[in-house]
């Protein structure tokens, strides 16, 4: 248990996700299976339940330490903490700390859950006797397990990243075994590593389907009416997936979400009937609009999900496509027909599960004045999707467009940083970004500002542990974080290797929800700056 | 008034407005370059008395900073010892702490719940060294906030044993230590942050005054990894409620075995505390037969 207490002291005193990854990561790498089992059962927020109640902790803790109650009394309300408190306390004859080192598993299984068993005077034996030998970090921890109180600061979507990590897997791929119900063991972690752990099949979430930008003249798609037309979200896209009696929501980079959206889960839990997919978007969303997606990030970032964020960031789960109704793929159907029972599924359903408005227009000139008011709504512009489409895989031209407004904006992927001036020259805040060309990543854009003083420390970080080269000052890192950028304009230019040159470029978000191969290609950029080839850019 | 008798040259031991101040040779630089040039201090060895009107006085090592004294008074056939603050902890930046016998004794009692117990410094010493590799090996500074008087000197002299790299000092820190290394107080070599030139602190350990924290001057060093010095964090939440990154337990104050140890060694029929918990420690010391009170005074909980 040393060496997890080790940890979770590690993960304790910092802020930085990064940092509680790595250490998750090297504990993952060296632990016995059975002890990295338990670890990343309980680090992923799977709790045990109570081993022994705070009033028999108390009155143990009184007769053991020696101390008068009102002592004993005195010093848990300056600690705020009887774990800690007892921790504390019972740190007294250093010689007598010399217990051996016993692993976590063995902890669980041998000495905590036969305890529950036990005879009220073998508890107290046990459990007086680990107090006085045990050192003050382990003591503290397992007082933490006996009150079945253990709060680490990470959440799963963090384990399964270190465990992606330490396993050379897909995050996609890990998040399907490691998810759900399982019971923690050296045989479940050997399969989990080996890829032989069976996927939660109740789990898994369909390919999402993409929109491609629109990039010719929205006079060209035909009739209006062929065409289902919502608002383009500003938030995260997911699936809803309701199977097997249990609920999970899946985002587009291939997360499992579901424990950052308590009340969607409620709601869907509540109310949709089991062999249910729904595609959607989550949103903030308080008094009748969309908030901006800086908010949403509270819920998915690095902070604990406390009530009062849960209190502050209200969601919803937007649906605009039904993939699976009653156990059945509904993809192949047209999504005209999908809608209608999206509708019918979702109709009187709680706020929470809200169905995406249609927007109708007699022409699209109606449809582009309309777009136009996509900022005052929060929202991106629009999506213009073929009635009679099925329901595609991956980016497949042609069905799916999204309309969005200015100022343009597209995913790029950090390549180089170096260092700022003046008072940031100590930090990394001067980044280069590219985008895909024929399998290659191509620079197109620097950019300084727009991420906050937190993020800047954050990449820093991530950037010193991540270079792959230094020229001088700049480095070149690993190629895997993704950008919103936006720019206020586009021009052809002979002087740069892209062949465009972007106006104003500025980050609008770190996108940690986007895996680096869903970046945008620099044919999309190519695409916008021909559509508006006739407006004057300078050069 | 008249004749102040300095137990220490801490803020909240040492004010103006006295015709005279006395304190332990080994304090008397520190004293005066608090005071200011023109106040007059007067020096006593340790351990020779004087008179203050019809007592007999003197001054014993407290082992709390440099020069630190406790009081011996005896007057009409009755000692009394005034111990000012003091540890019992070893700290290479001044004389250990003397016991004495007296009959009334007046002890301070910050640190006064058995939640409060030290590990040896060299050990706590030897995290701080592995904290600064860590953070060094992350590209960046680490600053470390202790009192400007006392701790940081004992911080850089226990150093020592791991390190002669030179250490980043602020301003406030940077004076005191000049005091002591003056004293003969030996500690790894210091420089002190200027504004002038432009310095790499990556890698760097910084020591300055809790005061410091948060402050536009701290934005020089770019990002850092924060830690304190203190007996406070020996608690948890104190450790989170203060927003630093690490807490490291060195206190320059007597822990909880070590308050009772000297209280009931001195053989005093009367106990007085003042600081901190001294409400808890006189009701345990009471229950253990030993009149004891706590008395109310203007020092405060800090240093
Ligand atoms: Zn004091
Ligand atoms: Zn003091």
């Amino acid at each position: 248990m040393r060496d997890f207490a080790e940890l979770y002291d590690e993960i304790d005193t910092t802020t930085s996700t990064n940092l509680k990854v790595d250490a998750m990561a090297r504990y993952f790498r060296t632990a016995p299976p059975a002890d990295a089992a338990w670890a990343a059962y309980i680090l992923s927020g799977r709790r045990l339940k109570r081993f022994i109640g705070p009033a028999l902790l108390w009155r143990w803790l009184i007769e053991a330490s020696g101390l008068p109650e009102w002592l004993v009394s005195e010093s848990c309300s300056a600690v705020g903490d009887i774990a800690e408190a007892i921790a504390l306390l019972m740190e007294t004859a250093e010689a007598t700390k010399v217990a051996t080192d016993v692993p976590l598993a063995d902890w669980i299984e041998q000495r905590l859950l036969p305890l529950r068993e036990a005879e009220e005077a073998q508890q107290r034996e046990a459990i007086i006797t680990w107090w006085r030998t045990l050192p003050y970090r382990e003591c503290f921890l397992l007082n933490k397990l006996l009150t079945g109180e253990l709060r680490v600061g990470v959440s799963e979507l963090l384990v399964t990243r270190a465990l992606a990590d330490v396993f050379g897997m897909p995050r996609t791929e890990l998040a399907r075994r490691f998810m759900g119900e399982w019971r923690p063991s050296a045989a479940f972690w050997q399969a989990l590593r080996s890829g032989e752990a069976p996927v939660q099949e109740a789990s898994a979430p369909y390919p999402f389907y993409l929109a491609s930008p629109l990039d010719a003249d929205v006079q060209t798609l035909g009739a209006p009416e062929d065409w289902q037309i919502e608002w383009k979200w500003d938030g995260i896209r997911g699936q809803l997936i309701r199977r097997a009696g249990q609920c999970f929501i899946w985002s587009r980079g291939e997360d499992v979400v579901t424990e950052r959206f308590p009340e969607v889960v409620d709601a869907a839990m509540e109310w949709l009937p089991d062999g249910v997919v729904l595609d959607g978007e989550l949103v903030a969303w308080r008094e009748g609009s969309v908030q901006p997606f800086a908010q949403l990030q509270q819920r998915i970032g690095r902070k604990k999900l406390t009530a009062a964020i849960l209190e502050s960031v209200p969601v919803r789960f937007v649906a605009y496509d039904l993939l699976e109704d009653d156990h059945a793929d509904l993809r192949g159907k047209p999504l005209q027909e999908r809608r209608a029972r999206l509708e019918a599924l979702l109709a009187g359903a709680p706020e929470v599960l809200a169905v995406s408005p249609l927007v109708t227009a007699a022409c699209w000139d109606e449809l582009a004045k309309l777009r136009e008011e996509s900022r005052a709504r929060s929202v991106e512009g629009l999506m213009l999707k073929q009635k009679a489409s099925p329901y595609g895989t991956g980016r497949q031209r042609g069905a799916w467009w999204k309309w969005k407004i200015d100022p343009y904006s597209f995913d790029a992927v950090m390549l180089y940083a170096q260092p700022g001036h003046g008072r940031r020259s100590n930090l990394y805040t001067d980044y280069t970004f590219g985008v895909w060309n024929n399998g290659e990543l191509v620079p197109v854009a620097k950019a300084y500002s727009g991420l906050s003083n937190e993020e800047i420390a954050e990449l820093d970080r991530w950037i010193r542990s991540h270079t792959l080269e230094k020229f001088g000052p700049v480095r070149a890192v690993e190629p895997s974080q993704v950008f919103e950028l936006a720019y206020e304009g586009i021009a052809a230019s002979r002087r740069h290797k892209s062949g465009i040159a972007l106006r104003f470029p500025r980050i609008l978000r770190w996108r940690t929800d986007k895996p680096a191969q869903e970046a945008d290609t620099l044919r999309n950029l190519q695409a916008v700056l021909d559509q508006h080839r006739g407006r004057k850019e300078p050069n | 008034m008249q004749t102040a008798v300095i137990t220490h040259a801490h803020g909240d031991h040492l004010r103006h407005g006295s015709a005279r101040y006395i304190v332990a040779r080994p304090g008397a630089s520190l004293a005066q370059h608090r005071l200011g040039s023109g106040q007059p201090v007067t020096a006593v060895d340790y351990g020779t008395p004087f008179t203050v009107g019809a007592a007999r006085v003197s001054l014993h090592p407290a082992g709390h900073v440099l020069g630190s004294a406790q009081v011996r008074i005896e007057h009409a056939g009755e000692v009394w010892v005034v111990s000012g603050d003091y540890k019992r902890q070893p700290d290479p930046t001044c004389t250990p702490f003397e016991p004495l016998q007296c009959d009334v004794f007046i002890s301070e009692a910050t640190f006064a719940l058995p939640v409060y117990r030290w590990a040896p410094t060299p050990q706590v010493v030897e995290e701080i060294v592995r904290w600064w590799r860590a953070n060094r090996d992350r590209g960046i500074a680490s600053a470390l906030f202790c009192y400007a008087l006392g701790k940081s000197q004992r911080v850089l002299a226990e150093l020592r044993a791991f390190t002669d790299e030179p250490v980043y000092v602020h301003g406030a820190v940077g004076a005191l230590t000049d005091v002591y290394r003056r004293a003969g107080v030996e500690m790894v070599p210091t420089l002190t942050v200027t504004s002038e030139k432009k310095t790499d602190y990556r890698g760097a350990l910084i020591i300055a005054p809790p005061s410091a924290a948060g402050t536009p001057w701290m934005r020089r060093f770019g990002e850092h990894a924060s830690g304190f010095c203190s007996g406070w964090m020996r608690v948890r939440g104190d450790r989170r409620r203060r927003g630093y990154d690490r807490g490291f337990v060195i206190s320059d104050h007597a822990d909880w075995p070590a308050l009772l140890e000297t209280c009931l060694a001195t053989g005093a029929r009367r106990v007085l505390l003042t600081h901190g918990h001294s409400d808890a420690l006189a009701r345990y010391l009471t229950e253990r037969g030993v009149s004891a009170s706590a008395l109310q005074t203007a020092y405060g909980a800090d240093e």
